[in-house]
């Protein structure tokens, strides 16, 4: 198991450019002059190219000469570099994920200023089942309370339900489960965006024309998500099913529900990933008790490993779908359990022990987000714009705001090294922007701009 | 005609901006950052103004007209020292994030903050007016001007550069103590502000506005470290032998005061 030794020293040596984004599986840094004579090199890929493949004693006979040299200046020197390189790397993790993220708001925020169908109220999911058409303020508040109590429980439910067969190791359910929901999201919510977008700009399709594209776009995705597939693609995939489910929770959550919604899920999202019991961190820890990478079919995930001489790249790097399970219930009810499962779970990718990386691997660490933060990110954001009286300041701010939540998460992410809930800072910051905008900054922006005066 | 001036105006305001954006923000991701970091800021100082505001009007007579344009123009300036006092935090937090080791300098940051502000503070004005620009309807029609849609365009424009170079001049005297420039960014501001205030009549706002905006921008330039030199160098590398190596050596003198 050389390789593996070798592969973990060399992942922890750039350990200050590359493990600041590491969860805490990776196995402790060996030594520093390990990391300051890797830097001095100032190209990651470059000593990594140089380190796989050496031993542990070369190096330290090697740091020992070096120590002799003028160390002072030199530390100084490869610490700015190190700090640079990490900071760099820091940043580019951060783009790797505004970018999906924003997206995916964009796409839902586009759909719901255009299509009309998914702002009109068309009955509400089962696990919603308190009206909200009430006369008194004081009812409708209660009923949004019970929704939220019910929409939990059956989320909290659904997670434990998960963890319990994920440690019971029955596999062959949970990817049964996961093909079935893709499934659904991939051909079923397709077919009904398409339908409603064709009627929205009133563009005529034929039955076969509709058949072939709906056939090709849904079994690429199966075969993206599932199997292999381009890391764009399946990104691209990825960011499509949390967009279409984002919007059927916007049109199918009656209002009040939905924020009250939002704050308890990210509440949840916290206690479920620290507590030290929650159902998310006993996922986390038994796939790092097995050296299993989590649920590739619920996260999205920003890089894959590339291994010369294997002959598929990672493919656990690669994700669908997010969870539906649709046992009794109408056509259009969803749940999205595990797709709450792994809403918490911001974390990076760990490189698989289990095969072996020869010395020209080109490891991209990449950061892993699950696709219910995406989903929860852009309900928020859709909710906004689908509300906001048709202002868009309040949309723009809710995405600012969640961008910052996002950033600040995976500063925190950097400095703790283990996985943390992506939902509770950035849904925080959104609903705060959300109902501060909406309510204070909206009139007076109208009325600035009404006397066309700018501040 | 809906959504020529749509597109056009959207142009016009955010063309600099997202020229800008494309060619000296977006490649970086650290700077892409600070533009974000810079954007929440701004958001927050404009929700404490508005806040101001909110109070203020509750708590005053709704019926006065007089009363509520005084108090929207008190809005206004408390909006405007807000979002200096923000400008200020953010170049806190970047001189403190800035210990001479990170791989962008202060200069670069107070660049992106500039640019950040006005990029969402322009967003924030003008986005709705857009919107609105597409639909059907009549601009004037009860008697206010019709080019209020072009006129806020230039506006917008000339505000996003402002913020722009108020962020570099604003950073750089901070940094170097100089507390006039401070107070001249301020009073400068709260000009532009001011300078609204007399908006239908657009030669009196329009104008003054541009040539605040030309005079700051080569206070900005200044101050960043260019200078006509520079600037020669940089156009004299059109034409004439060895002008690739040329061109390089003049546009890196010419830009290299700002992206040091």
């Amino acid at each position: 198991m050389i390789t593996f030794m070798n592969n973990s020293d060399s992942e922890e040596e750039p350990c200050n450019e590359r493990t600041s984004l590491m969860s805490a599986e990776s196995p402790p840094v060996p030594s520093y002059q390990d990391g300051l004579q890797a830097s001095e090199a100032g190209e990651a890929q470059a000593h990594r190219k140089r380190r796989t493949g050496s031993s542990r004693s070369p190096n330290n006979t090697a740091d020992g000469d070096m120590s002799d040299l003028g160390v002072p200046v030199r530390e100084s020197a490869l610490e700015n570099e190190e700090e640079e390189v990490t900071l760099k790397y820091g940043a580019k993790h951060v783009i790797m994920l505004f970018v999906p993220v924003t997206l995916c708001m964009i796409v839902v925020v586009a759909t719901i200023k255009s299509v009309r169908f998914y702002t009109e109220k068309n009955g509400q999911l089962i696990y919603t089942p308190f009206s909200e058409d009430t006369p008194s303020v004081g009812q409708r508040l209660l009923n949004s309370v019970l929704n939220t109590i019910i929409m939990i429980s059956v989320i909290v439910v659904m997670t434990v339900f998960l963890v319990l067969l994920y440690k019971y190791r029955c596999y062959k359910f949970i990817h049964g489960w996961l093909i079935l929901s893709s499934l659904m999201l991939l051909f079923l919510f397709t077919y009904i965006y398409l339908g409603e977008v064709l009627k929205t700009y009133n563009v005529a399709m034929d039955y076969p024309t509709l058949f072939l594209v709906i056939w090709n776009f849904g079994a690429v995705g199966m075969i993206c998500i599932h199997w292999k597939g381009p890391l764009q693609l399946q990104q691209a995939y990825l960011i499509m099913i949390s967009a279409l489910m984002a919007l059927v929770f916007i049109k199918y959550l009656p209002e009040w529900s939905a924020w009250v919604i939002l704050g308890a899920i990210s509440i949840y999202d916290l206690m479920a990933v620290l507590c030290p019991k929650g159902p998310l961190r006993m996922l986390v820890e038994t796939a790092q008790e097995r050296n299993e990478p989590i649920f590739p079919a619920l996260i999205y995930s920003s890089a894959m490993i590339w291994t010369v001489g294997m002959a598929k790249p990672d493919t656990a790097a690669g994700g669908p779908s997010h969870q539906t399970w649709d046992a009794a219930e109408e056509g259009r009810e969803n749940h999205s359990s595990p797709s709450h499962a792994d809403s918490g779970m911001l974390e990076t990718r760990s490189p698989v022990p289990t095969r072996p990386i020869t010395s020209f691997e080109e490891e991209e660490r990449g950061v892993k987000l699950g696709l219910g933060d995406f989903i929860f990110y852009s309900v928020l954001v859709g909710k906004a714009a689908a509300t906001a009286s048709g202002d868009w300041n309040t949309t723009l701010a809710c995405f600012v705001a969640i961008l910052i939540g996002l950033c600040l998460t995976l500063l925190l992410l950097a400095v703790f090294k283990k996985a943390l809930p992506a939902l509770p800072i950035s849904i925080t910051f959104g609903l705060v922007f959300y109902f501060s905008t909406d309510n204070l900054v909206r009139p007076f922006m109208d009325t600035l701009a009404f006397h066309q005066l700018y501040i | 005609m809906g959504a020529a001036v749509f597109f056009g105006c959207a142009g016009i305001a955010f063309g600099p901006a997202l020229a800008l954006f494309l060619l000296t923000v977006a490649a970086e991701p650290l700077r892409v950052i600070v533009l974000v970091a810079g954007a929440f800021f701004w958001l927050v100082s404009l929700l404490l103004a508005s806040l101001i505001w909110f109070v203020s009007v509750h708590l005053s007579d709704r019926e006065d007209a007089k009363l509520q344009y005084s108090l929207l123009i008190f809005g206004a300036a408390v909006s405007v020292l807000l979002q200096e006092a923000f400008r200020k935090a953010d170049e806190g937090l970047a001189t403190i994030s800035e210990d001479g080791r990170s791989p962008i300098s202060l200069r670069q940051m107070a660049y992106v903050s500039g640019l950040s502000f006005g990029i969402i503070s322009g967003v924030f004005s003008v986005i709705n007016i857009l919107a609105d620009s597409i639909g059907p309807g009549i601009v004037g029609i009860h008697g206010d001007s019709p080019y209020y849609f072009i006129t806020s365009a230039f506006l917008t424009m000339a505000l996003v550069l402002l913020h722009t170079f108020w962020g570099v001049i604003f950073f750089d005297a901070c940094e170097r103590r100089r507390y006039w420039c401070l107070g001249l960014v301020v009073a400068s501001h709260l000009l532009t502000s001011g300078l609204t205030f007399l908006n239908p009549w657009y030669e009196a706002s329009l104008v003054p506005i541009f040539i605040l905006t030309l005079l700051t921008g080569l206070w900005a330039f200044l101050t960043a470290g260019g200078s006509f030199r520079n600037v020669l160098k940089c156009l004299s590398c059109k034409g004439g032998a060895g002008r690739e190596g040329r061109a390089t050596e003049g546009v890196t003198a010419a830009t290299r005061g700002l992206f040091r």
